[in-house]
């Protein structure tokens, strides 16, 4: 089959859909790949490189579309400056275009492109399964959002980020406050922490507080009980009381922190504000806010989309664009994310791909199939969280573990006691000599033991066993007897304690001299 | 030599026996308690033959000099990975040499006793002639089994349980039998009764036991042969016998707990040989622990590349490195690594292996120094920060479902954490389960890497992919 890869036409999109590594690969699993002049130049992936790879150039856009059987692009198709027709005109039918559609957002295109008798996946719409991440588009773009944002806000920031004793004073590290810890909040988390910020973060979510924690930044939590986890690993909308609890707390950090970077967003509602004028008046002079949020009119309202402003004496930054701001990288992981994609709906790495709705994540990438609308697709079946249920199961097996040690502890005890009682109570004397010696070197075994280190659990039995051959003294004072069969029986006991304790010894000493530092 | 200074060579010896085993509680120290147990041993010996012998040196010089010969030659000859095989047949010595010294001194009546001494007497050579018996062909069984001569199948016959109370009963009827019959000076009949009573126990005992249970079979038997020798030294009235197979004993009784709490089992079910609950029996119903598409099989030089670009590596070697023999490419491994300034280190789990510390031994021979190599208690919390975890041939020791899966019937076994780290590369023959025989959910985990293969040779080539 053949794959088109066309220049992305949006003014200001520098990604492109594939990459010279990624079409090598895509090549393997037997596809041709075509790749319009040019495509690559913003993401700094020049035509030669793609030649190298093996990729042709086709330099005539139409021909580039009709002959392709699948169109990889990262926009939605849309109008063609040059070409002056629409992108979709370009298809045809039984291609298949896999790009970010947004259908929830695009009923429109979909209608479109359904009457086209294509086929679309869109990358948006991979489910957030376990096996799906490395399709994840969604998830690498936000991850270049969130270190952009920190990039970004560094870029319109008077002061250093790291904390320094220098020759000509102190500085102070920068407060960073990111909200919302989903893949750009970690990312952007990351970041700053490495350039040596402060970082706090804020999350409705209380099972993110270990990732955040886990990357050394500060959790901040709301003295409230309520879990903000939604399906898919996506937060939900908060209840009145939680949200204004949750407005408190942001109005006290935003007198503090210096760059606030905020990416709360909840699937398919315009994004909830959460930085009000107030709290940006309070912020201090050459404070800085990153909005990744800006797209959906943005956490902050003073936000402009795609625009920097400064509003009462701090920037506030609304770009859209993030992804396509550090175009290199993001075509590289959106590539490979695609290649990914190609590769689970090509099995048999025949260049066939094709759309299996038995694959769960073909199914639900694909939005149009052979011009019918498939899209909502059927809820997944797997969550990313693990149900309450077995928690709550846990929790009294392992109280009933514990109580009973005790109470058979207690039953044990009573039983040595009263074995003890009759012991001393029918026993003759030489046997009660000899039994409290037994008592006592069980104990001393029993302490010295205790100590062994366990890597040595292995010596520790070829001396012991050594050791417990001391019954060759039981057969040494039976030799000089006048019976012969004792004195045979003897001998014999004789030759097999000596090979365990000659052999005992030598091979724990042997092991003991294989240890070293 | 007088009575006197038999008995104070003999309280020297038990405190260098006593030294002997507390020197092994540190590497550094390990070699001189080494060197204290023979001297023990020497001391003991020496007073006893001058005391007590007083002809047949021929016979008895011919013993020892053979028994050293032979001694000296299985030390030197043994591989470490057959370790495991070497003590087995070293218990059921011990194991023999009490049955053979309970019926010599049965046979030798040399002090007469009379009244309930003699009775005790009487017992006390029952007990030790029976746990010997069953000491002997208990380890000569697990010899068997762990040389693979016998299958490592657990054989369950059916109604097992009822059959080793049978045994039970007849043993002590029997016991009743021959006190009563040894006070008017008769008795061998019962004695060889339960003699082939014990033997049949003690047999029957370790074929229930399935393979990854040898530990706590091997560690058992170490804890049976101390009581045996303990027994001996009450018939003998001998408190230096007495001494040593008490802490000997309690020694094995030890080892086999800490085995039993590593795998999450009942330590007096497996003392009394009663494996009843054992998961092996519900292992048919245990699905598959995620589906075959969330498997992730790497090649060798992507295993390499992560091992050169990683900071912190935990290796978790299991039975797998022993059956491959890789300890010592594992070694290589290690070596070309830490000269990167990678931090390789290794996390051990109690029950990895065939028998306690096992796997310290194998590294050991390879030259891994043991200041690197950690208990699964020592490192455990420090999983998260491990970049790549390399588990090699084990299995049920790093299954999350012991932590994650309430019903799983390894629930609640303590189990190393690789899936906490970054990246965890296990290395596998196939998609087999383990002995539990429950599948382990780390294989579909969406950080770990399979990469299937025999063990050295996945090894070897990840070492070249290092090394150049």
């Amino acid at each position: 089959m053949k794959i088109a890869i066309p220049k992305e036409i949006r003014a200001g999109e520098n990604r492109v859909a594939t990459t010279p590594e990624a079409a090598k690969q895509l090549q393997k699993l037997g596809f041709d790949i075509f790749v319009e002049s040019g495509a690559g130049a913003a993401a700094k992936f020049r035509d030669e490189d793609y030649q190298d790879a093996g990729v042709e150039i086709v330099k005539d856009i139409k021909k580039l579309w009709s002959d392709a059987d699948i169109i990889l692009k990262v926009r939605a198709p849309e109008h063609h400056p040059e070409l002056n027709i629409s992108e979709v005109d370009l298809l045809s039918e039984g291609q298949t275009i896999i790009c970010f559609i947004w259908p929830a957002q695009n009923p429109e295109m979909l209608e479109t492109l359904a009457q086209k008798k294509v086929n679309a996946l869109s990358m948006d719409m991979v489910p957030r399964i376990s096996r799906a991440q490395k399709m994840d588009a969604l998830s690498s773009m936000s991850n270049i959002g969130g270190y952009r944002a920190v990039v970004e806000a560094a870029q319109h920031f008077g002061r250093f980020f790291t904390g320094q004793i220098t020759a000509a004073g102190k500085i102070n590290p920068a407060k960073v406050l990111v909200i919302g810890a989903g893949v750009a909040g970690l990312s952007a988390i990351g970041t700053a922490k490495s350039m040596g910020a402060i970082v706090r973060a804020f999350d409705t979510r209380p099972e993110v507080k270990e990732q955040v924690e886990s990357m050394d930044a500060e959790f901040l939590m709301l003295d409230f009980e309520e879990d903000g986890s939604g399906s898919g690993g996506y937060a939900k909308t908060m209840s009145k009381e939680f949200i204004e609890a949750e407005m408190a707390l942001f109005a006290e950090q935003a007198k503090d922190v210096d760059i606030i970077v905020t990416t709360a967003l909840i699937p398919g509602k315009p994004a909830p504000e959460l930085i009000t004028e107030d709290m940006v008046k309070s912020m201090k002079e050459g404070s800085v806010i990153v909005d990744l949020a800006a797209e959906q009119g943005g956490n902050c309202k003073l936000i402009e989309k795609n625009q920097v402003v400064v509003k009462h004496g701090v920037t506030l930054i609304g770009y859209t664009d993030m992804p396509s701001r550090l175009a290199s990288q993001s075509s590289q992981l959106y590539a490979t994310n695609l290649r990914h994609l190609l590769t689970d709906m090509t099995p048999e790495k025949n260049g066939e791909a094709t759309i299996n709705f038995d694959d769960e994540v073909v199914r639900g990438a694909t939005v149009v199939k052979a011009g019918e609308i498939t899209f909502p697709p059927p809820a997944p079946k797997l969550s990313a969280k693990p149900a309450p249920k077995p928690e709550t199961k846990a929790k009294p097996a392992v109280q009933e573990e514990t109580e009973e040690p005790k109470n058979s502890s207690w039953v044990w005890m009573t039983v040595g006691a009263l074995a003890l009682i009759l012991i001393g109570a029918g026993a003759p004397a030489s046997f009660l000599s000899h039994f409290t010696v037994f008592v006592l070197a069980c104990f001393v075994g029993y302490m010295v033991i205790w100590n062994v280190t366990p890597s040595l659990h292995t010596p520790l039995m070829s001396v012991t066993n050594a050791i417990s051959s001391i019954i060759i003294i039981g057969a040494l004072i039976q030799l000089s007897t006048p019976s012969p069969w004792v004195v045979y029986l003897s001998a014999f006991a004789i030759l097999i304690t000596s090979i365990n304790i000659f052999g005992g010894f030598a091979v724990t000493q042997r092991m003991l001299a294989m240890f070293r530092k | 030599m007088s009575q006197g200074l038999i008995n104070t060579a003999y309280i020297g010896a038990t405190i260098l026996f006593i030294l002997a085993l507390g020197g092994l509680s540190k590497q550094e120290t390990a070699r001189r308690g080494n060197y204290f147990g023979i001297i023990g041993m020497a001391i003991a010996l020496l007073a006893t033959v001058i005391g007590s012998v007083t002809e047949n040196y021929v016979l008895l010089i011919g013993a020892i000099v053979v028994g050293a010969i032979i001694g000296f030659m299985l030390a030197k000859k043994v591989a470490m990975t057959q370790m495991p095989e070497l003590v087995a047949v070293l218990h059921s010595g011990v194991g023999l040499a009490a049955v053979l010294v309970g019926y010599a001194n049965f046979l030798h009546h040399g002090t007469e006793l009379v009244g309930i001494e003699k009775s005790i007497h009487d017992v006390e050579t029952y007990l030790g002639i029976l746990i010997g018996a069953m000491t002997f062909s208990g380890s000569i069984i697990a010899y068997l089994k762990l040389s693979g001569k016998v299958g490592g199948k657990p054989l369950l016959l059916p109604a097992r349980h009822w059959l080793n109370l049978i045994l039970l009963v007849v043993a002590v009827w029997q016991g009743f039998e021959f006190v009563e019959q040894s006070a008017e000076g008769a008795g061998l009949t019962p004695l060889i009764i339960m003699t082939v009573i014990a033997l049949l126990f003690g047999i029957h005992m370790v074929m229930a036991i399935g393979g990854a249970d040898m530990p706590v079979v091997v560690s058992m038997l170490n804890s049976y042969s101390g009581w045996a020798a303990a027994a001996t030294g009450f018939m003998l009235a001998n408190d230096l016998l007495i001494v040593v197979g008490a802490l000997v004993g309690s020694s094995g009784a030890i080892l086999s707990y800490i085995m039993c709490r590593a795998m999450n089992r009942k330590f007096i079910n497996v003392i009394a040989g009663g494996f009843g609950t054992k998961p092996t029996a519900s292992s048919g119903d245990a699905g598959p622990a995620g589906s075959a598409d969330d498997i992730q099989s790497v090649d060798s030089d992507e295993v390499g590349n992560m091992l050169l670009n990683a900071k912190e590596i935990m290796i978790i070697p299991g039975y797998g490195m022993a059956v491959a023999q890789a300890q010592h490419t594992v070694y290589q491994i290690t070596k070309s690594l830490r000269e990167k300034g990678v931090n390789v280190r290794f996390g051990i789990h109690p029950v990895a292996g065939r028998m306690p510390g096992h796997m310290n031994v194998l590294l050991a021979e390879a030259k891994v120094p043991y200041d690197i190599v950690y208990e699964m208690e020592e490192i455990n919390e420090e999983f998260p920060d491990v970049d790549v975890s390399i588990v090699i041939g084990a299995n049920d020791i790093v299954n999350p479902a012991a932590k994650e899966v309430p019903d799983s019937p390894i629930a609640g076994m303590p189990v190393l954490e690789p899936w906490l780290g970054k990246t965890t590369v296990v290395l596998k023959r196939g998609m087999s389960t383990g002995y539990a025989g429950v599948d382990n959910p780390l294989f579909y985990k969406n950080n770990t890497r399979m990469l299937f293969g025999d063990a050295n040779d996945s090894l070897e080539s990840v070492y070249k992919a290092i090394a150049t």
